[in-house]
């Protein structure tokens, strides 16, 4: 990887230092019985889906192909963790390897041919697999058929949350400004040009595809870990809209726009529990609201407080053709 | 044999109405690039409005349908001119979001004021007969599916082949600006492609109540899934490639259930889907337009 | 584009605010015994894929504490429902209990399906609060399969897939005399899938032979393909294990195709839609296990079928019964206990003895499970026989 991202070692102190605090004061509260049950498990949702927005953002914002089967991946990741653990009894952190080996390596294997195909009709392929994936697993009775497992042993924690979302974020943020990256960019700006400019644009869409299916199996297995129960009935593809939605909102290609969308979601999602009727009516409401008026996202393709990723891309299904 | 010949009357009819809704799909995509997952949504509110036809104002089928499709078609509209129009010009991904969230609003405003139970289209509103032909059982519904499905896709293709407005159609699908400079209305076209998507998509809607008999909100996306597969299959944006694909689906669906097993059924048609995206990949009957630079 | 920007703030306010709900809505823990209320959570599905069933069940629940409450409550205190919606999910379930337990509930009703159950148990347990399953079949909703545990504080008010699903096969191979049967049975839930183990387990080991074993996914309308399949296997008997919303479909095309064997099932089947759905004609000869009749001349369950029917405008399903039993034996359970105190409550359910619910009289076992009698019903007519 060359080496063009200009550290300064300041801030990057300033930044470690910033985690350490964040990291510390919560496992503080936690501890300290200050944070209750209620407020913990939607941390949990949030880091969960933080690593979920922002690696599908990273196909669809960065790469610009359209995949609608990322609850496929974490279906995978979940259910492979979940072998490890419940079933081989070994440590999460093999449960947690396992989940991206096998996320990736599932990533990979529909990566390959269907990258190939562009726009809508990957989107409809990616669709089908990750529903291809969800009756798969409903009908394999070692891991419970449609029940799926139940008693999973809670292992997620905070650190495992806090983490995994470091490590997903610093991974995907390095990959977008490496040479990669420009590359990965490259494909999304103009896939024929890209080309001509002799860029391997299947490779890279490939790699895109992977590593955002690795960390979609990340995040299956810190939820199966965290939420007790799994089962295919979880990961169809309303959640892998769900997720998208977050990216969507967030504006895509922005990483921070996906986090701040993931924190939005989760946190408007649980405060709506309380009107039961009208909450996915407003629900709804909010979604095509922030869409028309706001359809580049909340942060259309900046990154907060990065102002060098500013002007570079236009729109980017807006222009095809 | 005959098991065979009877599983192809079973996938035909369900084929019809797969085909119904793909044609909806279909023809939006081809003129605004949109796939509007709202569309098996509104094959919902057009079940609905034909069972309150039906069971409260007491009409006739027929007179049911033609209701239900009138409503759906402004419904159509009234969703294209708020939530989609404003969206013309910003990127496809946004309308494709704002198309989940008026799903999601269609569904659950329904669930609000209706409940989320389920409703029964009542018996007289379609009395049954069973036909036996050579072996094979023929319904009464079989036949009005069929059917009525099969006038509806003529008038559709009636409309758009022969038609000002159709050419009108086909004109803003192939190339917006040149059309408008033509001097046809951008607008008024995409509405009447919305209206007309939107009736078809209730007249499956009566469809399914009739053939069901029960209706509930979230009816919509398991059908909307299966029919938007279908308009991929034939080909998105090409209206005889929808009819098709709706048929092969129907067909596709009923022989795995039948000889295979139905517990892999949908796993089956977007395995067939995804083989026939890598060996074609514009659809069955997709022109390869190439690439446009 | 000034308005645009006005809008979009406007929309991010609405944000803002709905994050402001959200924070103010978790704090207050553990104040169950203040107040001149007791707080019961009820935490169903009111949206997403099985929201009829969650509405329903919260439908009986809400009826049954607002008759108690009129006739004066418990312990003189009135009971103060807590309604959440779990969106079908079991994340989402498990964020509502927490939610519900910091608002100081003293004990929950819901989620309906085993799953969901599943992911509100955790926080039960830790904060030893009992939850009341109305519908969560499974039999490791109540137990820990692998260390053969009894989760303290979860019980639940409906039969195991076991017990119903060896009943029929029972009924089937006794009453009806069938040697050969079908089992076509819904897979995308533990419940019918249950049932479906159950009662072939019973039945081959009985003697009987299964010519066919199938599966539709709920939300399915179109069954007639397997049927055809299943009509040339040609059983005497099939079992149907699985919801109304799609049995009754199914059994209306099985006769529409000239299926005239005895069809069966269990209680996911008890709705008035049924007979609507399906036709009365095509439901003679069918048979389900159930918990009551709502046709059932019995007092207490006629009071309770003309009360919900005045209340909601329809006719009760099984999971508003459960939904109705569930809350009335949660009152019942304080009554008993004397104090509203979640831990005593846990005890006093554990101690139900011959509670007169509508769907049965019951008595919970070791393991947290209602022993209740199954009634087995046949569709005659349209009318509900018990045999």
């Amino acid at each position: 990887m060359q080496k063009t991202r200009h550290i300064k070692p300041v801030r990057f102190i300033v930044e470690v230092g910033i985690l350490v605090v964040i990291f510390t004061l919560v496992q503080y509260l936690i501890s300290a019985g200050l944070l209750n049950q209620y407020y913990q498990i939607n941390l949990a949702s949030i880091c969960i889906n933080i690593i979920l927005a922002v690696s599908l953002n990273l196909i669809n914002g960065f790469t610009g192909q359209l995949s609608l089967g990322h609850a496929g991946f974490m279906a995978v990741g979940a259910y492979a963790s979940v072998i490890m653990t419940n079933y081989m009894e070994l440590p999460f952190i093999v449960g947690i390897a396992a989940a991206c080996l096998a996320a990736a390596l599932a990533g990979f294997i529909i990566g390959v041919p269907t990258l190939r195909l562009r726009g809508d009709y990957l989107a409809i392929a990616t669709l089908g697999f990750g529903e291809i994936i969800r009756v798969v697993l409903q009908n394999i009775d070692y891991v419970g058929g449609p029940a799926g497992i139940m008693g999973i042993s809670k292992m997620t924690t905070w650190p495992w949350l806090f983490a995994s979302v470091v490590v997903t974020l610093v991974v995907i943020v390095n990959l977008i400004n490496s040479s990669y990256g420009r590359a990965i960019i490259s494909v999304r700006e103009d896939e024929i040009a890209a080309e001509l400019m002799g860029v391997n644009t299947t490779k890279y869409k490939v790699l895109a595809f992977v590593v955002g299916a690795m960390f979609a199996g990340l995040a299956g297995a810190l939820y199966a870990h965290y939420f007790y129960i799994i089962k295919p009935e979880t990961f169809n593809f309303l959640k892998s809209f769900d997720i998208l939605v977050m990216v969507v909102l967030g504006g895509l290609g922005s990483t921070t726009g996906a986090v701040i969308a993931a924190i939005f979601i989760t946190v408007l999602t649980a405060a709506l529990q309380s009107f039961p009727a009208i909450r996915m009516i407003l629900y709804a409401v909010i979604l095509i609201m922030v869409m028309i008026y706001r359809p580049q996202g909340l942060m259309g393709n900046r990154e907060l407080g990065r102002r060098t990723f500013g002007k570079v891309f236009g729109s980017l299904w807006g222009e095809e053709k | 044999m005959q098991e065979f010949l009877q599983q192809m009357v079973n996938g035909l009819s369900l084929g019809a109405i797969y085909a119904l809704i793909a044609l909806g799909y279909t023809m939006v995509y081809g003129i605004i690039m949109l796939i509007n997952f709202a569309h098996g949504d509104i094959m919902m509110v057009g079940a609905y409005i034909g069972f309150f036809a039906v069971a409260v104002l007491g009409t006739n089928i027929f007179v049911a349908m033609a209701l239900a499709m009138v409503t759906c078609a402004v419904l159509g509209v009234v969703i294209e001119k708020v939530a989609y129009k404003p969206l013309r010009n910003s990127t496809r991904i946004a309308a494709l979001i704002t198309a989940i969230g008026v799903s999601l609003f269609l569904e659950y405003t329904t669930i609000f004021f209706l409940t989320p139970n389920q409703r029964v289209y009542p018996a007289e509103a379609f009395p049954v007969t069973n036909y036996h032909v050579m072996g094979l059982t023929l319904s009464s519904k079989d036949i009005f599916v069929f059917v009525s499905a099969v006038v509806l896709m003529i008038i559709l293709q009636y409309i758009i082949k022969r038609t000002k407005t159709g050419k009108a159609m086909r004109a803003v699908s192939l190339d917006k600006e040149a059309a408008m400079l033509m001097g046809i209305n951008v607008d008024k076209t995409i509405s009447i492609t919305f209206a007309i998507g939107s009736a078809l998509a209730a007249a499956a809607g009566v469809m399914m109540g009739i053939y069901y008999n029960s209706i509930n909100p979230l009816m919509g996306i398991i059908p909307g899934l299966k029919a938007f597969v279908a308009a991929v299959l034939g080909g998105i944006g090409i209206v005889p490639g929808a009819m098709v694909g709706g048929f092969v689906m129907g067909i596709l669906e009923t022989l795995v259930s039948g000889y295979g097993s139905s517990l892999y059924r949908d796993a089956v048609a977007f395995g067939v889907l995804i083989i026939i995206l890598l060996i074609k990949p514009t659809g069955l009957f997709g022109k390869n337009t190439g690439e446009k630079v | 584009m000034r308005i645009r920007r006005k809008v979009s703030m406007v929309v991010l306010m609405l944000f803002v605010l709905s994050i402001v709900a959200g924070c103010s809505q978790g704090g207050d823990n553990g104040s169950a015994q203040q107040g001149d209320t007791i707080k019961v959570g009820i935490n169903t599905e009111l949206s997403g894929a099985v929201a009829s069933y969650g509405t329903n069940a919260a439908n009986g629940a809400l009826l049954a504490i607002e008759e108690i409450n009129a006739a004066g409550g418990v312990l003189g205190k009135q009971l103060e429902p807590l309604q959440r919606d779990c969106k079908s999910v079991a994340d989402e379930a498990m964020s509502v209990s927490a939610a519900l337990v910091g608002e100081g509930i003293v004990a929950q009703i819901g989620p309906l399906t085993s799953g969901n159950v599943a992911g509100s148990t955790r926080v039960m347990m830790e904060n030893q609060i009992p939850l009341l399953a109305p519908a969560a079949t499974a039999v490791n909703v109540t137990v820990d399969e692998k260390t053969n545990k009894v989760r303290d504080f979860i019980f639940r008010v409906c039969y195991l897939d076991s017990d119903q699903g060896r009943r029929m096969a029972n009924f089937a191979l006794e009453d009806l005399g069938v040697k050969t049967a079908a089992i076509y049975g819904s897979t995308s839930d533990d419940y019918a899938t249950g049932l479906a183990k159950y009662f072939k387990e019973e039945f081959t080991s009985k003697g009987g032979t299964i010519v066919a074993e199938e599966g539709f996914v709920n939300g399915d309308k179109d069954f007639r393909a397997t049927l055809t399949k299943i009509k040339n296997a040609n059983p005497e008997f099939i079992y149907v294990p699985g919801y109304y919303t799609e049995v009754a479909v199914l059994i209306k095309q099985a006769r529409e195709m000239g299926i005239t064997c005895p069809i069966g099932g269990g209680d996911g089947w008890d709705s008035p839609d049924m007979v609507s759905v399906a036709g009365a004609e095509a439901l003679n000869n069918t048979f389900f296990t159930n918990h009551y009749s709502v046709e059932d001349p019995d007092p207490a369950i006629q009071k309770f079928v003309e009360a919900y029917k005045a209340k909601y405008n329809k006719l009760p399903d099984s999971f508003a019964a459960l939904g109705y039993d569930a809350a009335r034996l949660l009152a019942d359970a304080i009554e008993r206990a004397g104090e509203a105190d979640p831990i005593k409550i846990k005890e006093a359910l554990e101690a139900t003895k011959d509670f007169p619910g509508i769907t049965g009289k019951m008595s919970m076992d070791e393991n947290h499970n209602p022993v209740k009698n199954i009634v087995v019903i046949e569709y005659k007519d349209g009318n509900l026989i018990s045999r």
